[in-house]
């Protein structure tokens, strides 16, 4: 009866709004208010209701992971991955901080690209996810029980590392290709002389199965194009990596003009696996290199970074068979797999058409050994052999494609700022829909896999202008997320994202939300300065190095009156947080502190450096409003003169 | 007398039950405790029904100046209470043996229903009394310090049984599977009592 009168109440508020919508066409509404479609509905998830979806979206130039759920478009939580975040002390804390180290130092930033989500049998399975940085090169795992990132490795030999960090349907491999060729060793050289002397390199990096780790197994030294996206094969193709390039002219000046001059551009298709074998047989050359691995453990709550001396690199043409180069028009920039495995789309993002080779024909025109010649020795195969067929006109710009798993293909246009739907094997353009503005990545969940869940349809768009309420000249980016259930696609829902999504990886949360950790055992807390019992809360000097061992629970601290630091000293509050049940944790805070706060979870360990600069009787207190007595939860620290002679004292409670 | 006896054996080896289930169960939910925290109570002592309960309840208790909820060797009910049961186990099945071999009268069965109900009542009433201490005895020195809108001071003894609203709490406190166990023991040896005096009588008629 309720749902008639709801039906009933829809029919005659549409037949009202219809006629009056037309001027919001060009809003991409299609002319219907939201109450003539159930769009708000397939939107709406009702308040204490879960998403059915998680969705990790790069963060661009914040260097993190922001997750979201879908269809709402919430945001949960924004990951730490590669910039310092004040808001936990990521990056800030002692334990923290080697997360970020490199070769060249503390990098307190990156440029995070490409997430996604581990597989197994080429399905997600929602251990980890990987995402790359871009601009000093690195990768990191972030584990999807805690959602905190566990694992940063940084590429040697490589600069931008875009074409990175999908990986394989096991999960055996991630990889990262540089965007930018430079000279390997680097070495002081004429920028001039970049052509036939630069290398591209593509690094293979197995993932452990039980611990997620990631060891650099092998670098590809290719010529030196740029290496601009990627894919693995799945399925019939399992075994093989795609990459697109572009500047295969080798320009190292106006690439704008001079990286476009070619026709044609190459996919390479690496068969990884011949490599592996190659590998494990002793091939290769190990040269020298200089990169950091940082760990991040969960029971020390604490990181490590170790200096990597040497990788193993591979010359491709030494392993006759493991690359060859599909000829691909118009410098394409997303090279992605439909889950078969079969058909390898290169979206040539000058071009209004998009190309799709065949693995069946490319792996029949290897085996007939019909080349085209080669580049730097590595076999051209020829583009009417390799070519399945292509999608014409199908818009202007296309940057990357997604899948269904329905035998559709989802392809978002930059230029045109549309997103087009085609299907596989006839080349047929089924549907286009305008996004505003000038979508870059799409994502659909699961689409990087053989299972994809074909419900939605998420636009990750690079321009928003005048979507939302105007906010000075800076706005956050904007997603659109269509249904794809229909034969035509239907707009449901604009929300913001932070940073610069450039792709996004979604997962149906029953996979991974039951596994969410809810807080950290304190019995199996193993951080070298965790303060278990209130017993042992104590503070320690070791010359001028004052190490505080301090426990927090609803609503103190433990000590919370110190006496007998001075000026000059180095102070290191090791805060442990007793607290046993979910989201209670606690803030941190030290007046005039030159780093962050912590934020603490229940059962953590995190340590903050406070340098003491004036003399005097300083504050600190709990940032994160735990309790009814947040506000009492506070303590003072007595700084005195660096010739002082004060002993140091601390309690708590005593009158 | 054999089945009396037999049924009488199986209704005061139920009992044993309370070894292993908990008699009785408290749960605490709130607005922000959408899992509720709860306690198990053990003839043996008081566990939490999640791992961190125990801690999390005392935690809040200690706002309102509750003590912390006893352990084991805090109290000399967890030491007596499983000796107690023992006792009357044991005497619950050397009565149904007995019967069973016609050595005493199906009125033993009774007797020891009789004397299991005044220690059960017992129980119960000392249970009530501690958690009339437990609610009332609070610490002067308590955070937060409540009254009544008649001006008394505000206690928190959980209900002995059924709901309360404490505060922000929902207190739900209802018997367990241990206490289900010792009702349908105890009426199993009721029903030995019938059927031992049907089974009597039946003799007496044949004798006749």
């Amino acid at each position: 009866m309720k749902n008639t009168i709801n039906i009933l109440i829809t029919i005659i508020m549409t037949a009202g709004l219809v006629g009056c919508n037309n001027s919001e066409d060009k809003r991409g509404n299609g002319g219907q208010g939201g109450l003539a479609t159930n769009a708000a509905e397939k939107v709406y998830v009702a308040p204490g209701d879960h998403d059915e979806f998680y969705a990790f979206f790069s963060g661009g130039y914040s260097g993190n992971l922001t997750v979201y759920g879908l269809p709402s478009g919430r945001m949960f939580k924004e990951i730490p991955v590669f910039s310092q975040f004040a808001t936990s002390g990521y990056g800030y804390s002692e334990e923290t901080k080697p997360m970020l180290n490199t070769s060249f130092g503390f990098v307190p930033w990156d440029d995070s690209h490409h997430p996604d989500i581990s597989q197994t049998n080429g399905k997600l399975d929602g251990r980890w996810i990987f995402i790359n940085g871009n601009n000093t090169p690195r990768i990191a795992r972030i584990d999807l029980e805690t959602f905190e990132t566990e694992e940063i490795i940084e590429i040697p030999n490589s600069a931008g590392n875009h074409s990175s960090s999908f990986i394989t349907e096991n999960t055996e491999y991630v990889v990262a290709g540089t965007r930018f060729s430079v000279p390997v060793p680097q070495r002081d050289m004429s920028i001039k002389d970049y052509k036939g002397n630069f290398k591209g390199a593509i690094s293979f990096l197995s993932v452990d199965q039980d611990t997620g780790r990631m060891d650099i197994k092998f670098q590809l030294m290719m010529p030196g194009f740029n290496y601009d996206l990627s894919h693995p094969g799945r399925d019939k193709s399992h075994g093989w990596f795609f990459f697109t390039t572009y500047n295969t002219e080798e320009a190292n000046t106006l690439l704008e003009v001079n990286a476009s001059q070619n026709d044609k551009d190459f996919i390479a298709a690496v068969n990884w696996k011949l490599i592996e074998e190659y590998v494990n047989n002793g091939g290769g050359t190990k040269m020298p290199a200089e990169y950091a691995h940082n760990v991040y453990d969960h029971d020390t709550h604490a990181a490590t970074s170790t200096m990597k001396k040497e990788v193993l690199t591979v010359d491709p043409t030494k392993v006759p068979g493991a690359v060859y180069f599909l000829p691909t028009p118009k410098s394409p920039h997303g090279v992605d797999v439909d889950p078969t495995g079969e058909y390898i789309i290169g979206n040539g993002k000058l071009s209004a058409d998009l190309t799709v080779h065949s693995f069946t024909k490319m792996i029949d025109a290897i085996e007939k050994k019909n080349f085209d010649g080669e580049a730097y020795g590595i076999p051209i195969l020829k583009f009417d052999d390799v070519l399945a067929g292509t999608v014409k006109q199908g818009g202007l710009g296309p940057l990357h494609t997604e899948f269904d798993g329905k035998g559709n293909a989802y392809t978002t246009f930059f230029i045109s700022s549309e997103v087009v739907k085609w299907k596989l094997g006839t080349w047929e353009v089924l549907d286009r829909q305008p996004v505003f503005y000038s979508v870059g990545h799409g994502m659909i969940p699961g689409g990087n896999s053989r299972e994809p869940f074909g419900k939605y349809f998420v636009a990750m768009n690079k321009i928003t202008k005048d979507r939302y309420l105007p906010t000075g000249p800076e706005l956050e980016h904007s997603a659109q997320l269509f249904d794809i259930t229909g034969d035509k696609m239907e707009l449901l829902l604009d929300f913001p994202t932070h940073g610069e999504p450039h792709y996004a990886a979604g997962i149906p949360a029953d996979i991974i939300k039951n596994n969410s950790k809810k807080f950290y055992k304190l019995a199996e807390n193993k951080h070298e300065h965790a303060t278990i019992t209130d017993a042992d809360a104590r503070v320690e000097r070791k010359g001028n190095e004052v190490h505080v061992y301090m426990t927090m629970i609803r609503s103190h601290f433990n000590p919370d009156n110190i006496e007998g630091i001075k000026v000059g000293d180095k102070v290191y509050f090791h805060v442990t947080n007793h607290e046993q049940d979910f989201d209670v944790p606690h803030g941190f805070a030290m007046i005039g502190a030159n780093n962050s706060e912590l934020l603490i979870m229940p059962g953590q360990t995190k340590t903050l450096l406070w340098e003491p600069k004036k003399v005097g009787v300083w504050p600190f207190y709990c940032t994160d409003f735990c309790s009814a007595l947040h506000q009492e939860m506070q303590g003072y620290i007595r700084v005195s003169p660096a010739s002082s002679n004060i002993e140091l004292s601390w309690g708590l409670g005593e009158d | 007398m054999k089945k009396a006896g037999i049924i009488m054996i199986i209704g005061s080896l139920l009992l044993l039950g309370l070894f292993k289930f908990p008699l009785w169960n408290i749960m605490l939910g709130a607005p922000q405790y959408p899992d509720p925290l709860g306690m198990n109570i053990y003839i043996q002592g008081i566990q939490g029904v999640q791992e961190f309960d125990i801690q999390n309840i005392n935690g809040l208790n200690h706002y309102i100046g509750m003590r912390t909820i006893p352990k084991a060797e805090d109290m000399w009910e967890f030491e007596v209470f499983p000796l107690v049961i023992g006792i009357m186990v044991g005497l619950g099945v050397i009565i149904g043996l007995l019967g069973f071999f016609g050595k005493v009268s199906y009125k033993w069965f009774l007797g020891w229903f009789i004397l299991m109900s005044v220690l059960g009542i017992m129980g119960m009433y000392d249970f009530n009394q501690w958690l009339i201490d437990y609610g009332t005895n609070l610490d002067p020195r308590a955070i937060m310090k409540l009254e009544n809108l008649d001006g008394t001071p505000m206690s928190y003894k959980p209900p002995l049984l059924g709901y309360q609203k404490m505060l922000n709490f929902d207190v739900d406190s209802w018997p367990a599977t241990g206490a289900y166990m010792i009702f349908v023991g105890m009426m199993l040896t009721v029903v030995a009592f019938f059927v031992g005096k049907y089974e009597h009588n039946k003799i007496k008629k044949s004798n006749i």
